[in-house]
């Protein structure tokens, strides 16, 4: 049977983004062709900028080539534009007359920049700017005149201005309105900004409004005001707005309001023609920033690959402005009045300003100059509507979303230069980051990190990676909404939405759960299947069905996979307590199994490193201890300080809780790792103020710290409650960390559950509600029942064939 | 015997039963080649690559299998287990094995 037809109408970002999508979901459902009015591939239209300024060339903003055309056996009908699409034959009409016709038609014809309707706007020397040609066309006047005037004081006329002036030019930038950008900046940022593109040499003239191009031999040479004033010029350009192009759609009977009118699904009001990008209206709006075509884009490609799923409900955009050195971003609805509230920082001679706009404890606009570093968290927030009162206090001083560690405390990407790294953990530097993004046409944090691999390990770095991928590609830049994002590539449902439907359809094993969710692969991926493995299992302890196939190496061969393929064997130390018995069997086993390196760990216990898989359950068997459990997602160990017994300052029995809480908690799995400490006074020898859940002595009990954490970022913990008596801190801390195995997504640890529902929730569940506590702390205690030590199973032979070889 | 055509040097040896090799798992076998991974997905379909991931040598017999895949234990490089080849934008290539399974045996040809 002959594959359905379906027709692109426009060969911009929009119509290949909706291709590119499609063939990811259904490479061969389509015969596909694509009408483009200008001769060449699709480019990346929102790096012109760097293009007119000479920092690129135009090759290097090619995103497909013809070779990716052919490749996936699309016919290009380059340089030739539809000019009619005939709805009852069904089918397109090109320029030069050539049919093609269709079952669907895609409909991306873009936008046209704004003509005034002025006199002298067809006059030599008067440009509009919007593509290629445009640019070129710039870039050839620049060589020749000298004097240019931009109307227009937006985003695009700054960036056409700020260009021309690197070219040489003599820029005067004309606005209608009393400040520039006035649809993304408050009159104090813009200000500061007007400032500092003065200090670069152009001139601004502000509350004027062109009557007239002049040019009384064919050629511009000013331009005339209302006010009668005038200004010389040998270049005008026109960048005061967009119109979608319509023509086409209007023509073919299609509703058309200020662009083609598109439902939640993409399609038109005739349902076999769909429409993305500048061209339509959605919702009463029309976008004219790349973000939101990339939203379209998917969805419209999950209803043509038809998995009828997916609904496009409008975008909610920032903009930054991609001038280099200058750094400007906003984002939402800045305007203020009745029922919003404002939190400003203003540091005119610093060059710094910041304002958030609040409405009912929500934040709901963003203007932020000169440090934009927090602008991706501030979006982030914004796009998920998240409740903010509870930061309110430090929400003005961003979030620091960076690690510690790794890229030399470095917190602003801006200032770096291109040969320092980023990513400690992969050796990228800044300037390799850079490159990727312009030339493979990266726009995601995903695509930057499988690409150059930068912040694709421990992620510390991930904030400077999304500023240099911000600042690089502007608005078209859009941090991943958290709250809606899916649990990958399998499936379009959420974390929260899987334990939902693993907890209300009673689904106690991993095939039983894709099959009924309708995961888009057969069996899942690495990424989803460990995250299915945990969830069916705390939802249904003793009966959930665990695959070991599902678990991470480590877990399924219960030991640490090392870089030459050897293991690591950490037998459990409770509260870090050991005998000289125990400390002779070990040594005995490193001797025995010729074990190259022995060490003490973070965590108070020993270390045995390189030992062959098909030793340890010999090893397991010769040390008689349990397992440690420091391969695992679980509870790793319990760090404690030799308290009371011992020190001269110990207040409390620290040793003995922590050896209890161990004994009480062990052969617990969990979204990630879970670390905790005992301390036996305020000292806190033990470092409680950085663990998952850290207990600190005090003469009159206990106080119970959470969501502390060590490693990528420090988190000081923070405090739960205080106290009594050593049963009343198993319970809290179990109860928490229960409430979090319950809730977290897979991967997630204390810190980033906590910081997602906020402290006060976590309080409500664990401290004031008594009988929500007993609860959490009952089911926790009923899940770890009769959970037997996996060492111990496979001393006895179970899962045997895993540590066995086949030699020929 | 063509004396100059190595593949024809090479003959199938039975390694094992596919019900020894989990569903979604994989068992090392040691051969003359060095560490062999032979593997076994959710189709039982049987393939065998040499146990070292073209990145920095893991051994992809302890990787998470899915579809005609394997993840590599250290660094997750997805291996495509019918030619060996790196998932892109990562680029390499290991060393695969033809398998035959016979009644329920596994046959490689070394």
């Amino acid at each position: 049977m002959a594959k359905p037809k379906l027709v692109v109408i426009g060969n911009g970002m929009a119509g290949v983004r909706t291709l590119e999508e499609l063939l990811k979901l259904a490479p061969d459902m389509y015969d596909i062709s694509v009408f483009g009015a200008e001769p060449h591939g699709n480019y990346n239209r929102i790096l012109l900028s760097p293009v007119l300024s000479g920092e690129m060339t135009l090759t290097d903003i090619m995103l497909n080539g013809e070779d990716w055309y052919r490749d996936n056996r699309i016919r290009l009908h380059a340089g030739v534009a539809a000019t009619r699409i005939d709805r009852v034959a069904r089918q397109v009409v090109g320029a030069d007359g050539r049919v093609e016709p269709y079952d669907r038609v895609l409909l991306a014809t873009g936008s046209a920049p704004f003509v005034l309707p002025i006199p002298g706007t067809d006059l030599k020397g008067v440009l509009t700017y919007r593509n290629i040609s445009d640019t070129e066309a710039m870039i050839e006047a620049a060589g020749k005149a000298r004097r240019a005037v931009v109307i227009g004081g937006g985003l695009l006329g700054l960036e056409a201005a700020n260009g021309l002036s690197m070219r040489g030019m003599d820029v005067c930038v004309v606005h209608l309105m009393p400040w520039i950008m006035e649809r993304q900046l408050d009159r104090m940022a813009a200000g500061m900004l007007q400032a500092s593109l003065e200090r670069k040499g152009l001139r601004f003239l502000l509350e004027h409004e062109t009557s007239e191009i002049l040019g009384p031999h064919g050629h511009v040479t000013g331009v005339r005001f209302k006010n009668d004033k005038e200004v010389e010029a040998d270049l005008v350009v026109m960048a005061i707005g967009i119109k979608p192009n319509v023509e086409l759609a209007a023509q073919a009977g299609l509703h058309c309001a200020r662009g083609i009118v598109v439902t939640d699904t993409m399609q038109t009001h005739d349902p076999r023609i769909y429409a993305v990008g500048e061209c339509v209206t959605h919702r009463r709006t029309s976008y004219g920033l790349v973000a939101p075509l990339f939203e379209m884009a998917k969805v419209c490609a999950t209803h043509l690959a038809q998995f009828g799923i997916g609904r496009y409900t409008g975008s909610v955009t920032s903009t930054k402005l991609k001038v280099t050195g200058i750094d400007v971003f906003s984002a939402g609805d800045f305007t203020g009045g009745e029922g919003t509230e404002d939190i400003t920082l203003a540091d005119e001679i610093g060059g710094v300003y910041k304002r958030l706009v609040l409405r009912d404890d929500r934040l709901i606009g963003a203007v932020l100059y000169g440090d934009t570093v927090d602008g991706a968290w501030y979006f982030q927030m914004l796009r998920d509507g998240q409740n903010v009162s509870q930061i309110r206090d430090h929400l003005m001083f961003g979030q620091s979303h960076l690690g510690n560690a790794g890229h030399q405390g470095q917190q602003r990407a801006v200032s770096m230069p291109d040969d320092m790294e980023v990513c400690g953990c992969n050796g990228v530097r800044k300037g390799t980051i850079v490159k990727g993004i312009k030339e493979k046409g990266l726009f995601t944090l995903e695509d930057v990190r499988k690409h150059t691999k930068a912040s694709a390990s421990c992620g510390s770095c991930t904030g400077l990676v999304e500023q240099i991928l911000a600042s690089t590609v502007g608005g078209a830049y859009t941090p991943q909404s958290t709250a809606a994002k899916p649990m990958c590539g399998c499936t379009d449902h959420t974390h929260e939405e899987v334990r939902r439907a693993i907890r209300e359809h009673h689904l106690t094993a991993i095939p039983q759960a894709i099959h009924f969710m309708e995961w888009r692969t057969p069996n899942g991926c690495a990424s989803c299947r460990p995250a299915l493995n945990y969830y069916v299992q705390c939802a249904w302890p003793h009966e959930g069905k665990d695959d070991p196939q599902s678990r991470f190496i480590n877990e399924r061969a219960h030991a640490n996979i090392q870089k030459d393929g050897t293991y690591s064997v950490v037998p459990r130390m409770y509260g870090g307590v050991t005998t000289a018995a125990e400390l002779r069997r070990i040594a005995d086993v490193v001797d025995k199994y010729r074990i190259p390196t022995v060490k003490v760990t973070g965590g108070q216990r020993i270390d045995l490193l390189g030992v062959r898989k098909v030793d340890l359950p010999e090893v397991w068997r010769d040390l008689a201890m349990p397992s440690g459990f420091a391969y695992a997602k679980a509870l790793r160990t319990v760090k404690t300080c030799v308290g009371s017994e011992w020190c001269r300052f110990g207040v409390q029995d620290s040793t003995q809780l922590g050896i209890d809480i161990e004994r009480a908690f062990e052969r617990m799995y969990a979204p990630h790792k879970v670390k905790m400490a005992v301390s036996g006074c305020p000292r806190n020898c033990a470092e409680s103020g950085i663990k998952d859940v850290g207990v600190i002595g005090v003469e009159s009990g206990w106080e119970i710290y959470v969501a502390g954490n060590g490693g990528i970022k420090t988190e000081v913990a923070q405090f739960l409650v205080k106290v009594k008596m050593a049963e009343e801190v198993l319970e809290h801390a179990g109860a928490f960390i229960q409430l979090y195995r319950e809730e977290a997504r897979y991967l997630d640890r204390t810190i980033h559950y906590v910081q997602r529902v906020g402290l006060d929730y976590v309080k409500k569940r664990v401290v004031e509600d008594a009988q929500s506590r007993r609860e959490l702390y009952g089911r926790l205690l009923y899940a770890l029942e009769g959970e037997r030590d996996p060492w111990e199973e496979r001393i006895a032979g179970h899962a045997k064939r895993e540590y066995e070889e086949i030699v020929l | 015997m063509k004396p100059n055509d190595l593949e024809d040097a090479m003959e199938w040896i039975e390694v094992c039963q596919l019900d020894d090799v989990p569903v979604l798992g994989s068992r090392v076998v040691k051969s003359r080649h060095g560490s062999i991974a032979v593997f076994r997905n959710g189709d039982n379909e049987a393939f065998a690559l040499l146990d070292r991931c073209p990145h920095k040598g893991g051994p992809l017999s302890q990787g998470i299998v899915y579809g005609r895949t394997v993840a590599c234990p250290l660094h997750n490089w997805q291996i495509g287990l019918e030619d060996g080849a790196a998932v892109a934008p990562d680029v390499g290539c290991v060393r695969r094995f033809d398998v035959r399974v016979d009644a329920g045996a596994v046959f490689l040809k070394l």
